[in-house]
């Protein structure tokens, strides 16, 4: 092969490869990216249901209840504006508690429970997730608005 | 008064680096020789005011000096002595006078081994290593003093966290900062030779070793922190595709394309232009890994209480050294011209692909990784993007990636014979598929991953021992001892992708063979899981030196043969009141057992999970086996022949010394 040819072939090749990979990507990132909403924005979004998210919020005081089998929790995640009753099966990370910041990931049936999958671990106990503090700052501010409403 | 004598030390050290940064870099412009000369003992004495500060800092640590707010932030009088040295870098002040210790010591190793390095070369590579550390005093100084005072002193100290406190922390950071840390070595050499205009074999081969070094860190450190997650978060995962692990992983993809490139530059004289650009963007992923750790802008398992500020500060720091770098690398390289040509079937097209895949491979990581932050400045809702994304990718992607590990080393410079190579490799090949199809059957369960996953360790194994044994065999029509010609690099470069067919088959065999249950269990319950029989022995109280913990005791039988007696625990620490779940593993060379408590349900019942992990070991195993196959590489006489010559040649005059050392390393 000339030089010429050769290097069309290189760049043929690498393009090839580039479209591959492209595509490859983008059809991997389409089916693997998970949102996160807080109760509020996840009860006015129908189109949720059954499908899988995360969930996070504060775990309500007093909410959390063991099942029999020892294993399955049952709990509420609440942005002090609505709630959701989350449903767990297994081992909850060391540092969940009750009145803190949670994240849960599963899907929302139509029974209205959020069944969890995974329940997710912090390290720090004075860490709050960055989603579940502007979760709950924008439920307060829709919260704020509602009430300014009738003023008007 | 001793954290005030760190403090100032630290300004010291800035006051130093200001001049390292910019007189011998002025000196090698001008080509004013004492200039250039001034560039080690300034960076020597730099080294020393950062250790005199570190070890102030370990001083107040030692000696409970809870009036330092950094000590009584993450200090307690109960915390054993080894964990208030290791507390130094359990937090971020702390960590990044660590990186600080690390960056100077680099530059002390530079000054220190770089005797057969012409001067021009050594004070460029010495002061650009100094501005890189003016930017990171700045940022200490400024946004993350480990010395500020706390006023009047805490009674006690709030302790460190639980999570830290274990043999992990002791290691982990430092082997991951010298990895980090060390790619600026490489940087400062690839941005001293677009300065000087010398971009050839020799500038490739003193890249080489430091490379390789800072390579076999950053696999230590990753590995041992991919070990430390697996057993102490209780969760039994090693790799969770978390940012702050993906941070790290970046690097050392890039790392490892650099190593390849780095060989055939000095081999070949080719890809030059490629190889400086490897070498910025390996180090501006570790800028990068250091600014998404330290600013807490992603959410990640391993996120601690984070300061948005700080974060801005190392952004800022990675936008002016990658602009920079790449202006500098825009304006020069062009003139850079790779000598020599290949063909399209050639051991360099081979390590092209190599470099190809190991860069989107990258890429695939970095996108994955900031995507949530892109899509939430766009103003878009923040995704996250979890583990299967990276899972899918990183299959197609490194499946080529093996297949040439166990191609490329049989491929010839410029030209090689594919038929030839095809003819030769097809029973390596065949016995890899033969693998493939029937070791699956053998173990009991047979699905595609595996059988990929078999495939191409076998692959690799098969290839390394027929190149072996070629080798021999050569040696023996020759009438020479087996093996007498081989270089350590060889050996070392064998022995690291021998460590990657390992490492293949412990994901393989993990991911296709483990066993993970979350069960109820009352005292005298027994549960099998993959042949093994757990008998739940209840729960009782125990203490430690800063915990109060709840001591289970799970039997292990088989076939009626006790195995071992595990201890898991559920700890509370004392100073926090923080629960903590240590797991406990029972390690043999084909499995681990793992055992971790838990919630008390009642009467004495708990939640226990059990997790059967065959051959997990062998990930990390693999790891150090590639760190191993690193240091017989970096061990290699031809790199150490140029310093020989020099001292044999410096009596009679002291001639340019890169002269000298190119003429040895011409022939060997």
């Amino acid at each position: 092969m000339k030089p010429r040819q050769k290097r069309m072939a290189f760049l043929a090749l690498g393009l090839v490869g580039l479209a591959v990979i492209t595509a490859l990507v983008l059809n991997a990132l389409r089916g693997n990216m998970v949102f996160f909403y807080s109760p509020s924005e996840a009860l006015a979004n129908i189109t949720l249901v059954e499908h899988k998210f995360r969930l996070g919020g504060l775990v309500e005081d007093g909410s959390l209840v063991r099942e029999s089998d020892g294993l399955t929790v049952r709990f509420i995640v609440t942005d002090l504006t609505k709630s959701i009753p989350v449903v767990y099966t297994g081992i909850l990370p060391d540092l969940f508690r009750e009145g803190q910041g949670v994240v849960a990931q599963g899907t929302l049936g139509l029974d209205g429970a959020f069944h969890a999958d995974e329940v997710l671990a912090k390290h720090d106990e004075t860490y709050m997730p960055p989603e579940v503090a502007e979760g709950l700052e924008r439920a307060k501010s829709a919260r704020g608005a509602t009430s300014d409403q009738p003023g008007i | 008064m001793i954290p005030e004598i760190g403090h100032f030390a630290l300004i010291m050290a800035l006051v130093m680096a200001m001049v390292q940064g910019t007189i011998p870099l002025v000196g090698a412009a001008t080509g004013v020789t004492p200039w250039m000369r001034l560039a080690r003992p300034v960076a020597q004495g730099q080294f020393l005011f950062i250790v005199i500060a570190f070890v102030c800092l370990v001083y107040s640590f030692l000696m409970h000096d809870f009036s330092v707010l950094y000590v009584a932030m993450h200090s307690n009088s109960a915390l054993p002595w080894y964990y208030r040295i290791a507390a130094v870098w359990g937090g971020h002040e702390g960590s990044m006078l660590l990186w600080m210790l690390m960056l100077s010591g680099w530059t002390f190793a530079v000054s220190m081994f770089s005797r057969n390095l012409p001067d021009e070369m050594v004070s460029r590579v010495i002061s650009v290593l100094g501005l890189i550390t003016i930017g990171f005093l700045l940022f200490v100084l400024l946004t993350s003093n480990p010395f500020t005072r706390l006023l009047p002193a805490a009674p006690d100290g709030q302790d460190l966290n639980p999570l830290l406190q274990d043999v992990g922390l002791i290691l982990h950071p430092p082997l991951l900062y010298m990895g980090y840390v060390g790619f600026s070595v490489v940087f400062a050499f690839a941005i001293a030779s677009l300065l000087g205009g010398r971009l050839d074999a020799a500038w490739a081969r003193w890249s080489r070793p430091w490379t390789t070094t800072a390579w076999i860190f950053l696999t230590l450190g990753i590995a041992l922190g991919s070990w430390w997650a697996y057993y102490e978060l209780g969760w039994g995962g090693w790799w969770f595709w978390d940012s702050v692990e993906n941070a790290s992983f970046m690097p050392w993809l890039v790392g490892t394309a650099l190593i390849h490139s780095l060989a055939v530059t000095e081999k070949r004289g080719v890809f030059r232009s490629w190889t400086v650009l490897l070498a910025i963007l390996a180090f501006s992923l570790s800028l990068l890994g250091t600014f998404l750790v330290r600013s807490g802008v992603l959410t990640s398992v391993h996120a601690f209480a984070t300061d948005p500020q700080r974060g801005l500060f190392v952004l800022g720091l990675l936008v002016v050294v990658v602009g920079s770098s790449l202006l500098l690398f825009a304006l020069r390289a062009p003139r850079v011209k790779s000598e020599g040509s290949f063909a399209g079937a050639s051991r360099e097209t081979l390590l092209l692909v190599n470099n190809v895949l190991l860069v989107v491979a990258m890429a695939t990581v970095l996108l994955g990784t900031l995507y949530p932050l892109l899509a939430d400045a766009l103003g878009f809702p923040k995704p996250s993007v979890g583990a299967p994304y990276f899972e899918l990718l990183f299959v197609p992607l490194m499946t080529p990636l093996v297949f040439l590990i166990g191609l490329a080393p049989f491929a010839r410079w410029k030209k090689a014979d594919l038929p030839a190579m095809a003819v030769r490799l097809r029973w390596a090949f065949g016995c890899a598929v033969a693998v493939a199809l029937l070791l699956p059957l053998v173990l009991g369960k047979w699905t595609p991953m595996i059988a990929l996953g078999l495939l191409l360790a076998s692959w690799v194994i098969v290839t390394i021992v027929y190149a072996l044994v070629q080798r021999a065999r050569r040696a023996r029509e020759l009438g020479t001892a087996p093996f007498a010609g081989t270089t350590r690099s060889y050996w070392g470069m064998q022995l690291a992708h021998f460590g990657i067919a390992i490492f293949i088959i412990g994901v393989t065999m993990v991911k296709g063979f483990e066993v993970e249950r979350d069960l109820r269990m009352d005292t005298g319950d027994t549960f099998n899981v993959s042949g093994y029989d757990f008998r739940f022995d209840g729960v009782a109280e125990h203490s430690g030196p800063n915990y109060a913990a709840m001591r289970g005791r799970v039997q292990v039988l088989r076939d009626g043969r006790e195995v071992v007696t595990m201890h898991p625990e559920k700890r509370v620490y004392s100073a926090r009141g923080m629960p903590m779940t240590e797991a406990a593993i029972d390690t043999t060379l084909f499995r681990d057992l793992y055992v971790s408590l838990g919630e008390p349900v009642d009467n004495g019942a708990w939640s226990v999970r059990i997790y059967y992990k065959p051959f997990v070991s062998w990930i990390w195993g693999g790891c150090v086996l590639m760190a191993l196959g690193g240091v017989l590489t970096v061990s290699d006489r031809r790199y150490r022949i140029a310093v020989k010559q020099r001292i044999k040649g410096e009596s009679p005059a002291p001639a340019q010394p890169g002269a000298v050392a190119l003429a040895a390393e011409s022939h060997s």
